[in-house]
């Protein structure tokens, strides 16, 4: 077969930008099976690939890739499916711009081959045809509590239950998906393909109980009690940041978290709710991330006249996916650049302290920013411009500048060290925590991460369980 | 899914029920909240803890029928199941060495105030109680307070049983007739519990109330039940989820914290009545 040799990839197909900025359905629509195989034929196969060594789980992507320019599908989802436990996920989530595709040769001169457009692909396509319903594997008679159903529980079950061991994963939520449900919105993974994953860890024989709040409904200690011999730990991040300025109570301010969990997980974004949220008017999302690109883009969906990304630093510097960014761009986003957020700014009637109206937000106060020398990380430390103070006239602000880890389980686990941050402290290699057979992953050891770096934990930890729990049979 | 195991009507916008959560109910302590969803539609609301039988496995509620999700709840009997039942969340109300306390419910608070004094009562402590309503129609759990009380107020805003006044009108008095108590512990409407406050202060009797703000998720993810503390000249922003319910009376916002409260009260009317609609349909 003749390599592709155009410069640029095949393009995403979409939905238009002015349709999609109205509706909840999927943004990118996927490739066809042609297209594929025409993006696949641009990978020129390197003996030593280096797009490997950027996918925080090692999928074998020019074996993968093969398998597509062959034009069998099925081989190329097997060969993923070896490593990645929730591929349609990750091809729809993962920042492959700074992963797998920057390091691909085709990128050096022109665009790195569509490597997560490809996963994704390939993954749906397994999905639409296989009507195979996953193995129970025999079991080993070893029971595994997983806390949390997010990215890193869900893999680390999928693993150990594939391995034979009898695995429960406790959800604090009424619905297990963690941040894949109540955090990402449907227009980018459609709760349909998670809900499928979950229903083949179900198949595979995992127990998913829901409204179980380890830390508060069951300690981790006493799941050690009750006969689990390992425990995971994959609790996800937990209270959202606020920037500490005025304002950050009144009516109209949101967390990031808050306002996605409202639209996403309670429905909200639905007609004529149970759960109410905010919608319609100006809304100012502060933040860079993808967090706050699918705040932004949610708010727009939900009628929003005019929405604001408010970020202190530049474009190169926004931390979000590239895709994100620009599909918000499209969408009618603007991008308020080297601006930060003073105060928050709220309606108070001095003559009428009943006025409904009170306390609502009315404006946030920024100011301008410049960027200077780089700091220990490398970005552009942002610094005020004096005396450059204006008013934003939005009545939504949306706070999404991260989170700190989740204090319940640390709070009633003896023996799990955290560090200052409050994320437990795992050996790397291993996810193994400071508490015999305890492991963790995922944003309650990082802070917010990705789902592909939740998964790829959820994945060592399971090998480092399994080779634990040998170890002591061997004892 | 969760059983309703008993149902009771208080009074006519009150209702009791027994849940069975099994692990809810081992766990529960006085002070602590549950997060429950009514059906597969339902928002999430939380309702503080009233009292639980750990060898039966229930869970003890009490609500106030004020929206959309406590009307539906209403509608459920014995019999029942309820979808989602989380819990116990929060910090549990801190009794420990306590000898002489003040507890002051108001209206359905008084359901989350009864077994902070059952518990006090149970360890000996001596335990004055003021509970206050607007009238004899709403009057909840007297016979429950005076069973573990060694004193009892009841009030009513309009006279119409016990004595007339509100709640602070007896806290004027014993304090300024030289009572004392180790803590004052406050449960009912934000204005009320911010006048108890105001009438404790010059006493400088620690004074603890229980906050019951909007919560999505209720485990320490949102942020949307944060309220603002004057601790030392600072302000400080906690979470009611975690950090609470219960905080020091002295430094809560107040005035935020009823602003706040107050978000979506359109919305809510509306849901509500929405809510009633339906059920009327039906009964035709």
């Amino acid at each position: 077969m003749k390599p592709n040799m155009s410069l640029k990839k095949n393009p995403m197909p979409s939905q238009e930008a002015l349709v999609r900025a109205h509706n909840f359905q999927e943004v990118a629509l996927g490739y066809d099976e042609a297209t594929a195989v025409d993006e696949a034929l641009r990978c020129l196969s390197c003996k030593n690939p280096l797009c490997v060594s950027g996918c925080p789980v090692n999928i074998r992507i020019p074996e993968f890739i093969e398998k597509v320019k062959e034009g069998d599908f099925e081989a190329a989802y097997e060969i993923i499916s070896e490593t990645s436990s929730l591929p349609a996920v990750c091809g729809r989530v993962c920042p492959q711009e700074t992963q797998c595709e920057a390091n691909c040769v085709r990128g050096i001169k022109g665009e790195p081959v569509g490597i997560g457009r490809l996963e994704r692909f390939v993954a749906d396509w397994h999905n639409a045809h296989s009507d195979e319903t996953p193995k129970c594997a025999e079991s080993n008679g070893k029971r595994v509590a997983v806390v949390g159903s997010g990215p890193s529980g869900l893999t680390c079950a999928g693993d150990l239950a594939k391995k034979g061991y009898k695995v429960t994963v406790f959800e604090a939520l009424h619905l297990a998906g963690g941040v894949l449900v109540y955090g990402i919105p449907e227009f980018r993974l459609p709760k349909s393909i998670v809900q499928k994953e979950i229903d083949n860890l179900v198949k595979m024989g995992v127990d998913l109980q829901t409204n179980m709040i380890i830390g508060k409904t069951l300690t981790v200690d006493e799941l050690l009690q009750m006969g689990f011999e390992a425990v995971f730990i994959g609790s996800g991040a937990g209270l959202p940041n606020f920037m500490g300025i005025p304002g950050e109570s009144l009516k109209g301010v949101y967390s990031a978290n808050e306002f996605l969990t409202r639209s996403n997980l309670m429905k909200a974004y639905k007609d004529d709710p149970e759960t109410p949220i905010m919608k319609g008017g100006k809304v100012a999302v502060v933040g860079g991330g993808n967090v706050a690109m699918d705040a932004a883009r949610t708010a727009l969906r939900l009628g929003a006249e005019k929405v604001y990304i408010v970020y202190r630093r530049s474009l190169d510097e926004l931390p979000a996916r590239r895709e994100e960014v620009e599909h918000a761009m499209e969408e009618g986003i603007e991008f308020r650049l080297l601006n930060n957020p003073v105060e928050i700014l709220g309606y108070d009637n001095p003559d009428d302290k009943r006025d409904p109206k009170n306390g609502f937000v009315t404006g946030m106060k920024c100011i301008r920013m410049e960027l200077g020398e780089p700091d220990e990380r490398g970005r552009r430390r942002p610094i005020e411009i004096p005396n450059s103070e204006f008013v934003l006239d939005v009545d939504t602000v949306i706070m999404s500048i991260g989170t700190s880890p989740n204090p319940l389980i640390k709070a009633t686990t003896v023996g799990l060290e955290v560090n200052k941050h409050g994320g437990i402290i795992v050996e790397e290699t291993t996810g193994k925590t400071t508490k015999d057979g305890v492991y963790a992953g995922g944003d309650a050891v990082t802070g917010a991460a990705t789902v592909i770096s939740a998964m790829g934990a959820g994945k060592t930890a399971a090998k480092a369980i399994d080779e634990y729990l040998n170890a002591l049979v061997k004892e | 899914m969760y059983r309703i195991v008993n149902k009771k009507s208080l009074n006519p916008t009150v209702t009791m029920m027994d849940i069975e959560a099994p692990f809810v109910a081992q766990k529960a302590e006085a002070g602590q909240f549950i997060i429950l969803r009514v059906d597969e539609e339902s928002e999430r609301i939380p309702l503080t803890v009233a009292g639980f039988d750990r060898e039966k496995g229930t869970v003890k509620i009490i609500f106030q029928i004020v929206g959309a999700t406590t009307e539906r709840l209403n509608h459920k009997n014995v019999g029942d199941f309820i979808p989602d039942f989380a819990g116990p969340l929060g910090v549990a109300t801190k009794t420990e060495g306590l000898k002489k306390v003040l507890i002051v419910g108001g209206g359905v608070g008084c359901a989350i105030a009864l077994p902070v004094a059952q518990k006090l009562h149970e360890q000996g402590a001596e335990v004055t109680s003021v509970i206050g309503f607007r009238n004899k129609d709403l009057l909840i759990l007297e016979d429950e307070f005076n069973a573990v009380s060694d004193k009892l107020y009841v009030m009513t805003d309009d006279g119409s049983y016990g004595r007339k006044g509100n709640v602070c009108v007896p806290i004027n008095e014993m304090l300024s007739g030289g009572e004392n108590f180790q803590e004052v512990i406050t449960i009912g409407p934000l204005v009320m519990m911010k006048f108890v406050v105001e009438a404790v202060k010059p006493y400088n009797i620690p004074c603890t109330v229980s906050m019951n703000p909007i919560m999505i998720d209720g485990t320490g993810m949102c942020g949307g039940c944060r309220l603002t503390l004057n601790r030392d000249g600072q302000k400080v922003t906690k979470f009611a989820c975690v950090d609470g319910p219960d905080f020091n009376g002295y430094e809560v916002d107040f005035d935020e914290a009823m602003s706040r409260g107050a978000m979506y009260r359109d919305f809510e009317r509306h849901a509500y009545e929405r809510t009633c609609n339906l059920f009327k349909k039906e009964v035709k």
